[in-house]
């Protein structure tokens, strides 16, 4: 089996400063992967360097896509890989108003992408943002609404559907449940299990919230200054951690 | 040549400038429906008057030229009388009314009724040359999405219209497609007059002088008008023939004649009204009131 995306050395430098530095790790398709550690750690860097947001100093993204088989997204020509992330990679901001178009409605939100592949059947394309919509437990009704008008969790759920309605393989989320509070929290984690469950989507989440990794990550890669400390197995990483930051991590999460 | 000002160039530009400009002209020929940038001048009138107009149709002028302007399709408005007065003044070309007579026809928000021919050449005022403006205020990525072909979002549009009023209620400014590569905005002209747009035997030329833009639709050129496979495009038109000249096959304008609710549809198109009224055709309110 080929990874579905294999990182090798990534490092991005803001001048002087680390953003991120020989970050290497394979990710397999269904795995979640957390990425976890303090704020400035590296962790946001990291993943707009995969998203191509960013483009790190050196190293190597190799995706495996759908046609070619594995290939360096980083040496991609930009059409390529805009295509590749307006349909198989998901993105999901931490604030929903940066991944939402917050003058379109919720359904012309979820179907942009549809129409940005070529979809031209308003019916096809409304039905699949029914679809989504109920996917994440947004009302029916609420379809021709403007996200302005939704709560932030429902904004976030919105950001979910209108990412994965074109059916990606791989999502990355920079602290998907930031800035919600607790319950709402805790039903868009059920959620987005389900649906990584459900699609066998691979997906790397950042956060600092290690009670969200425990809950969607398969494994864990624990940052600090720019450098991965510690990798393993999700619980293996919070029940035994090895490195001294990883102990002061775990250690300062207060137990209800 | 008619009586000309001295101390203007002909047609107003130096000759740099309208050199500058048919640079642009030919670039925009050459890549049909792409907005060139060009350095727009000031003009004796306010941005929103013409002015990208008027530039690209001072470029075009030779003094052989017959110039007719119209706003709105009429001949008789404050912009189409106080841009023909313009060129009579500082090019001296000779200006007409009939469409047929005219070798270049400076156009605001109309095309003219009467098809246009491989002589003549149409120029149209533009405010506002990127169709995707309002979806995504940055030129840097609507620049980056017309290199790409990226044109989803142009769709997402269409797609508020019908969720919203259960029809495509663009009725203005309706987006195309030309030869099958770049989305263009056709300037304000009603969706009405899109299919004119397509395998036109002139040349079309659009001048956005705030914005300094220029594009064009070469003669003889695919346009296709934005759709949905289930909510095809359909030219609007009101559902009345015309008042004066008994019309019905030109775009009509909606005319309120007093405080009680009367209303009267007429040819937006001047020109054409008044040809078809001089032949013997007649609306219901058409007899009398015969213009000049």
């Amino acid at each position: 089996m080929t990874p579905l995306l294999d990182v090798r050395k990534l490092s991005k430098s803001y001048g002087a400063r680390i953003g991120c530095a020989d970050v290497s790790f394979t990710l397999w398709p269904g795995e979640v992967l957390g990425v976890v550690g303090e704020s400035g750690s590296g962790k946001t860097t990291l993943l707009n360097c995969l998203a191509g947001l960013l483009s790190p100093d050196a190293g190597e993204v190799i995706f495996d896509t759908r046609t070619d088989g594995p290939r360096d997204v980083l040496r991609m020509s930009e059409p390529e890989r805009r295509m590749l992330a307006r349909t198989d990679w998901a993105f999901v901001h931490q604030n929903p108003r940066d991944g939402l178009r917050m003058g379109v409605s919720a359904g012309g939100n979820v179907g942009e992408r549809l129409m940005a592949v070529g979809a031209r059947h308003y019916g096809r394309i409304r039905g699949a943002a029914l679809d989504w919509l109920g996917r994440v437990e947004i009302a029916a009704d609420r379809i021709d609404d403007r996200p302005a008008a939704f709560s932030g969790g429902m904004q976030q759920r919105l950001q979910i559907a209108r990412n994965l309605v074109t059916g990606p393989r791989l999502a990355l989320m920079d602290e998907p449940t930031g800035g919600l509070d607790v319950s709402v929290q805790a039903r868009l984690l059920d959620l987005l299990r389900g649906l990584v469950r459900e699609l066998g989507l691979s997906a790397i989440i950042v956060t600092h919230d290690l009670a969200v990794t425990r809950l969607l990550a398969d494994r864990l890669m624990v940052m600090k200054q720019g450098r991965v400390v510690e990798t393993g197995l999700t619980d293996q990483v919070l029940d035994d951690p090895q490195h001294p930051y990883t102990q002061l991590l775990v250690s300062s999460v207060l137990q209800a | 040549m008619g009586k000309t000002v001295t101390g203007y160039n002909f047609a107003y530009l130096d000759e740099q400038t309208k050199r500058m400009i048919r640079r642009a002209l030919l670039k925009a020929v050459a890549i049909p429906g792409y907005q060139v940038p060009f350095a727009s001048r000031e003009m004796p009138m306010p941005y929103g008057w013409g002015t990208g107009g008027v530039q690209v149709t001072a470029a075009c002028l030779t003094p052989a030229d017959r110039l007719k302007v119209i706003d709105q399709g009429a001949d008789d408005t404050t912009n189409a009388v106080s841009i023909r007065r313009f060129f009579q003044r500082v090019a001296g070309v000779e200006t007409t009314e009939e469409t047929e007579r005219a070798t270049i026809i400076q156009t605001r928000h109309r095309i003219p009724e009467q098809p246009l021919t491989e002589d003549q050449i149409l120029v149209f005022q533009v405010p506002i040359p990127e169709p995707l403006r309002f979806l995504e205020p940055r030129e840097t990525e609507t620049r980056k999405m017309h290199a790409l072909q990226e044109y989803g979002l142009m769709h997402v549009k269409l797609y508020e219209d019908i969720a919203r009023h259960g029809h495509i209620a663009t009725a203005y400014a309706y987006p195309v497609r030309v030869e099958g590569r770049y989305v263009m905005d056709p300037s304000p002209i009603p969706k009405f007059d899109n299919p004119k747009l397509g395998d036109c035997p002139a040349l079309q030329l659009f001048g956005a002088g705030r914005e300094q833009r220029i594009y064009a639709i070469p003669p003889w050129t695919q346009v296709v008008s934005l759709d949905f496979e289930d909510h095809p495009f359909e030219p609007g038109r009101a559902e009345a023939e015309c008042a004066l000249c008994g019309a019905t096959d030109s775009y009509l304008d909606e005319v309120i004649v007093d405080d009680a609710g009367g209303r009267m549809f007429v040819c937006s198109d001047t020109d054409y009204c008044r040809k078809r009224r001089a032949a013997g055709h007649e609306g219901r309110q058409g007899a009398g009131e015969m213009a000049p």
